[in-house]
């Protein structure tokens, strides 16, 4: 019997049951559809977490009060003791890796214009923060040295605080305050929109670090320092001779932890990186499994079939069957259910990325080759749980077949 | 009578068949030779149980006998293997069944087509061939009708289009007419004996109603699995 003669067979075969076919392929589409959504979606945070820390700025370090085995993000800032302008300018102008350096200190708070009042992210910074983020004005100026020279009264406004402060006149040269003080606003900065972890990047206000100091938080402390190393081959020696400056400044004691961290931005990456890693297994593992179910499913109902149709093989083999093509009969049946089960699931798969892509507003990336292995999976679903059936399908004697109730 | 002189086209010597074994062990055929000779209409009767069925089914090649040999124009098949079995049903037999064992929602055309497919033949030349067959028993125009669309002496005429489409030597009928009442069981066997007369088809066919064994011109009678008369058959006047 011919291949084709088999697979039109096949096609009608499952064409009569098609509420039947379509439930038995659910499984296989399940498991397929996530393979493809669960790859598109890794792929897709993975390159948008990429873009949006390149976007940070280029050979960015972060250096942190508070040692690295305490972790980053609890109490241990407050035993350490915090940086000061000094630090920055040493790390600046002694470490020969290190082409910039901007000290930061920030802090949530309202900022008032005319009738309007917003809570946004006030950030005290130097000079060379604009070009460490690679982040710049689309209108008026950045804060320049002299601005933190003499602690001017000038901000530089994030793209949402101008629409909730200033939707209706122009924010250059316009007045915002802050607590008790009161500045000029004399930049607006390039959007750069929501970032992974749903914060909006554009709710920010900067003034110099000096002013910072003085007006807002009354010390001269320095919540972070962000550092650009000369060149991206040149970021480990930056964070090196970092490391060593501070140990020094800071009177570490050798053999004494670091009371500091200094983070380079690939290591976040790589972070983040292993976190979708693991995410992707898992679901995987369940694609894994619901194709495991799907191929039982494709199974049972075979079994089904294969009893229904006991008269049918019986006829077929008295009319010249051979074993072989009872055999080919169910496997390609078998194999075509899945297969079909496998492209439902791409196009499942597909439309379900595309659509999350859009809701979660991460880039489209699918892979050719994850859809492919898909639906290569699937049609070996298709002959792994297939065979049983078939096999016994094929073993039917004639006779017997024949006279089956 | 030259055809009963030459060496038959089937032939069974010393044949048994024993279902099960031990004290559950049935026989069902006990020491049978028959010969079954080109261009013959032969109907085997007997009661149920006396053997009749089995005998066809070891005759069609689609079970084995326990003991003894069967030959095909002088060729023993008993040790053949399966797949040589099914090509011989294929190309050398006809079946028609009691309950005419139609494929369910498959054309007319489709069922006849079967066993062309199984024999490899390209589809332009089975679709040709089937309606050509199913044109010669009286169906053209209902190709595409299904067999439940059918009545069941179409549905038979069906399934001896299908039984012909081969060119088979010989069509091995089971009960051809037993789910069909006597008019139309008259027209079937009317169209089974112009085939055997007019194309020199071989027929066997199992029956236990003489009115229908009457159409045939030699009646074998099975008794408790052995042979217990053999002989032609004057036919009736049809």
């Amino acid at each position: 019997m011919k291949i084709s003669d088999t697979l039109a067979l096949a096609l009608r075969a499952l064409a009569r049951n098609k509420m039947r076919s379509l439930l038995t392929t659910l499984g296989i589409v399940i498991g397929v559809a996530a393979v493809i959504l669960m790859q598109a979606m890794g792929a897709g945070a993975s390159a948008r977490v990429g873009a949006e820390i390149s976007s940070l700025g280029s050979n960015m370090l972060i250096v942190l009060p508070g040692g690295q085995d305490h972790g980053a993000f609890n109490g241990s800032m407050r035993s350490a003791p915090l940086f000061t302008r000094a630090d920055m300018d040493a790390i600046r102008h002694e470490c020969p890796s290190v082409r910039r350096a901007a000290a930061v200190s920030s802090r949530s708070m309202r900022a008032v214009a005319g009738e309007h009042n917003f809570t946004t992210s006030l950030v005290g910074t130097t000079s060379d923060y604009f070009d460490i983020r690679d982040w710049h004005t689309v209108r008026g100026r950045e804060l320049a040295e002299e601005d933190l020279r003499q602690a001017s009264k000038s901000c530089v406004v994030g793209g949402t605080v101008v629409t909730e402060l200033f939707a209706d006149g122009d924010p250059l040269g316009a007045e915002l305050r802050l607590h008790d003080l009161t500045c000029t606003v004399v930049g607006v900065l390039a959007a750069k929109g929501v970032s992974t972890f749903g914060q909006d990047q554009d709710n920010l206000v900067i003034m110099p670090h000096t002013t910072f100091a003085r007006r807002i938080a009354g010390d001269q402390h320095v919540g972070m320092i962000m550092v650009s190393s000369t060149s991206e081959a040149d970021t480990d020696a930056a964070k090196a001779e970092i490391e060593a400056l501070l140990r020094q400044r800071r009177r570490v004691l050798h053999g004494e932890a670091d009371d500091f961290n200094v983070r380079d931005l690939r290591e976040i990456q790589q972070l983040l990186g292993s976190v979708t890693g693991v995410l992707t297994a898992l679901l995987a593992g369940v694609a894994a499994i619901s194709l495991v179910v799907g191929g039982i499913g494709i199974m049972n109902i075979m079994l089904v079939s294969v009893t229904e149709r006991t008269r049918e093989i019986g006829v077929r083999r008295a009319i010249g069957a051979r074993a072989g093509d009872i055999l080919q009969q169910f496997i390609v049946e078998a194999v075509v259910l899945a297969g079909i089960g496998g492209l439902i699931g791409v196009v499942i798969g597909v439309g379900g990325a595309f659509v999350a892509s859009r809701l979660l507003n991460v880039p489209l990336v699918l892979s050719m080759t994850s859809g492919l292995i898909a639906l290569a999976v699937s049609v070996v679903i298709g002959v792994v749980f297939g065979a049983f059936p078939a096999r016994k399908a094929s073993r039917l004697r004639p006779i017997e077949a024949l006279r089956f109730e | 009578m030259t055809a009963l002189t030459a060496s038959p086209l089937l032939s069974l010597r010393g044949v048994s068949k024993i279902f099960g074994a031990g004290d559950a062990a049935f026989v069902a055929l006990r020491d049978v030779d028959l010969d079954i000779h080109a261009g013959e209409f032969v109907a085997i009767l007997g009661a149920s149980g006396s053997g009749k069925s089995t005998c066809m089914n070891i005759l069609g090649c689609l079970d084995t006998p326990t003991s003894g040999r069967y030959c095909i124009e002088g060729t023993a098949v008993d040790d053949l293997p399966d797949d040589v079995l099914a090509r011989l049903r294929n190309e050398r037999f006809g079946f028609v069944f009691q309950g005419f064992n139609l494929l369910p929602r498959t054309s007319a055309q489709e069922n006849v087509e079967l066993p062309l497919v199984y024999a490899g033949v390209a589809v332009r030349e089975r679709q040709r061939r089937a309606r050509e067959v199913l044109a010669a028993v009286g169906l053209a125009g209902r190709e595409r009708a299904a067999p439940n669309q059918l009545s069941g002496g179409q549905q038979q005429r069906v399934a001896i289009a299908r039984a012909l489409v081969n060119r088979p030597y010989i069509v091995l009928a089971d009960e051809p007419t037993g789910n069909l009442d006597s008019r139309t069981g008259a027209e079937i066997m009317e169209l089974l004996v112009r085939l055997n007369r007019d194309q020199g088809l071989t027929i066997v066919m199992v029956t236990h109603d003489r009115d229908i064994a009457a159409y045939a011109s030699r009646h074998v009678v099975f008794r408790d699995g052995v042979v217990a008369s053999d002989g032609a058959y004057r036919r009736a006047a049809a």
